[in-house]
């Protein structure tokens, strides 16, 4: 089991300003796999996600203590550089946020930031496949050039994620990704996320618990800042240990 | 039922109260305009005489007063003109302008001969009377005496007066003589003034808006500062012409009355307000195309000149054009750093001295000529017309670089 442990997460408490947002979290996340994190609204669960590409230290505020290991190596260590970290873990948000460009400005943007390309055949190369791999080329495929602003909110999601997947990261991390759509573009989103577990690492934030059950292997429970129970997602639903979590799933609170 | 209509009632008084207000600030705007054109329209035009001229090719033009030969000629055509009286009487229509228009007309024909009438510029008195400025009673009319009136009379009945386009209102600068003045000069000066204005206050301003905004921690110092950008803005604006004169005079010791310092003391008055603006327009960027750029890797600095500086353009722009319109439209602050002078030339760089187009209309609207009446509302039309000029551009560029997201 530890042979394929991804991101190791020890002890991490956060604050902002005096007021603390994490309490003693400890989670693993494994390769390949989809972990979910769940619970009600405030509990720390978007906090948890940003501290794994450090998009936290954005926040003037915020101070973290405690271990975040990726592959073993502290992520919060002076040697180690966000923006690098930020490639290899790259982030999908709540609200699709696409940049004010062309559908293929937008997926060009990571590669051409880090000079990941050396010819434009190579450029083109990156955001096709990026954009198959999220899905949305067939769709798009005749328009690149036009703004990826014109999308309909399902498509711009995945235009994110092709965004996301073209600087080639090792995880990717969703924050309530498909709380902005419509059913069906929800389940579009639902089947990549299957797809793309099997060469990527997805820590995935959802208040839908139908949503967690459908597309994570692991579960993670957290309530009030503080990780209640993390297991296997069957195990959880059937079979939840914690009497709040229980209560969560079972609908009584959140 | 009684409160339904009790209700509609109000929201009617309340539609017409909004609708007189809009009337009044129509009505006065339209009064406004109405009195400037009606006053300033007249001075696009001018009186010209015209001057019977008899100069044969192979006359010495090298050696000639150009005064006296003008003045032989124009008494040339009236030989009923014997006293000195008369003679002086009738020389006095012609402006002081005419004898250089006429050494031109020299310069411009040396070898060959100059035949028949030529039109020259007419003095101011003579203008205002043409123009109807000045009403005739009886035989004289405001400063124009008997003696004058009569040779009007008879230039009048042979139609050799004339109201013609004004070469002087747009192509020359100030002038002693109402009808040869212009506003060339004020034009340039204030061009220079606000250029520089715009080149130092604008990247300073956005500069300082990016890192108040973005970069700076918050705490009681960033408060502070915030507090005192949001003060100088309401300062008066002669205040910031007694900095100018301060520091740019007194201490850089830069040329009086130049451009150059109307421009930076411009610039001083219009920081505040751009850094205002940039700060409102920077805010009103999604933070959600920020996070996006950095969750991809990129770099604060790289997030800021790639996305949240093209985002608040437009709101930059527009904020910086209404700071210039503002600049260009301000007195105070020149009259303290000299830009007052009564200067002739028009400006060859921001170095020489110069007026600016407030201070022209502020210079001519103090002075006792009634010929400057109508050019001082003629340049509050040109001023008026750049202030449009310059709110068109903030719309246009407002228009191009915005874009959706």
């Amino acid at each position: 089991m530890t042979e394929n442990l991804k991101v190791s997460i020890r002890n991490l408490n956060v604050f902002y300003g005096k007021k603390q947002a994490l309490f003693d979290v400890s989670l693993n996340i494994m390769e390949k796999e989809v972990t979910s994190l769940i619970g009600p609204s405030g509990c720390g669960k978007s906090t948890l996600l940003k501290c794994i590409n450090r998009m936290n230290d954005l926040v003037e505020i915020c101070n973290i203590n405690g271990q975040i290991l990726l592959d073993s190596v502290d992520i919060n260590e002076v040697s180690q550089d966000p923006v690098l970290l930020r490639m290899k873990v790259g982030m999908v948000f709540q609200k699709p946020n696409p940049f004010p460009k062309s559908i293929y400005d937008n997926v060009a943007f990571g590669p051409r930031l880090h000079g990941m390309t050396k010819s434009k055949e190579d450029l083109d190369n990156i955001v096709i496949q990026s954009l198959s791999k999220s899905g949305l080329y067939e769709e798009v495929k005749d328009r690149l050039y036009e703004p990826g602003t014109g999308l309909s909110g399902g498509q711009q999601q995945r235009l994110c994620i092709a965004r996301a997947l073209a600087v080639n990261p090792q995880i990717l991390l969703m924050d309530e990704p498909c709380s902005a759509l419509d059913p069906i573009a929800t389940a579009k989103i639902e089947d990549l996320i299957a797809e793309l577990k099997q060469q990527y690492t997805i820590v995935i934030v959802t208040h839908s618990m139908q949503q967690a059950a459908r597309v994570s292997d692991r579960t993670a429970y957290m309530h009030m800042g503080e990780l209640i129970e993390t297991g296997m997602t069957k195990t959880i639903f059937s079979n939840p240990q914690h009497e709040k979590t229980q209560d969560y799933i079972t609908g009584r609170i959140g | 039922m009684n409160n339904i209509s009790a209700r509609n009632k109000s929201e009617k008084r309340f539609q017409m109260y909004g609708k007189t207000a809009v009337l009044i600030a129509i009505g006065f705007l339209v009064i406004l305009l109405f009195n400037i054109f009606s006053t300033g329209i007249s001075a696009f035009k001018q009186t010209y005489i015209a001057v019977n001229l008899e100069i044969p090719a192979d006359f010495d033009k090298k050696n000639i007063n150009p005064r006296t030969e003008l003045n032989k000629h124009f008494l040339k055509m009236f030989p009923e003109a014997t006293t000195r009286t008369e003679r002086r009487a009738l020389l006095s229509l012609l402006s002081k302008g005419a004898r250089y228009e006429f050494s031109e007309l020299i310069n411009q024909n040396k070898e060959r001969s100059i035949q028949g009438y030529h039109w020259f510029l007419a003095s101011a008195d003579l203008d205002m009377y043409i123009k109807g400025t000045v009403k005739r009673q009886g035989d004289t009319a405001g400063r124009i005496d008997e003696n004058q009136m009569f040779f009007i009379d008879k230039l009048l009945s042979k139609n050799l007066i004339e109201l013609q386009a004004n070469k002087y209102l747009l192509s020359s600068a100030d002038s002693r003589e109402p009808e040869m003045a212009g506003i060339r000069g004020a034009i340039i000066g204030s061009l220079y003034s606000i250029l520089i204005a715009f080149l130092v206050s604008f990247p300073i301003a956005v500069m300082a808006a990016v890192y108040l905004e973005k970069i700076a921690s918050k705490n009681k110092f960033s408060d502070l500062i915030e507090t005192n950008i949001n003060n100088l803005a309401a300062v008066p604006s002669i205040v910031f012409g007694l900095l100018g004169l301060a520091i740019f005079l007194n201490f850089f010791e830069l040329p009086r009355s130049a451009p150059l310092v109307g421009g930076l003391t411009l610039a001083l008055m219009t920081l505040p307000t751009i850094v205002i603006a940039s700060r409102a327009a920077i805010k009103s960027v999604p933070p959600s195309i920020e996070e996006a750029a950095i969750g991809l890797g990129a770099s604060k600095v790289q997030t800021i000149f790639g996305f949240t500086l093209p985002l608040a353009m437009p709101g930059i722009l527009t904020g910086t054009i209404i700071g210039i319109a503002q600049a260009i439209g301000e007195t105070a602050p020149l009259l303290m750093i000299g830009m007052v002078a009564f200067v002739v030339d028009v400006p060859g760089s921001p170095l020489d001295a110069s007026t600016a187009l407030p201070v022209q209309i502020y210079l001519w609207a103090d002075s006792p000529e009634r010929a400057f009446t109508e050019r001082t509302s003629a340049a509050i039309m040109v001023l008026l017309g750049f202030l449009i000029l310059l709110n068109l551009t903030a719309i246009y560029l407002r228009k191009k670089l915005e874009k959706k997201w």
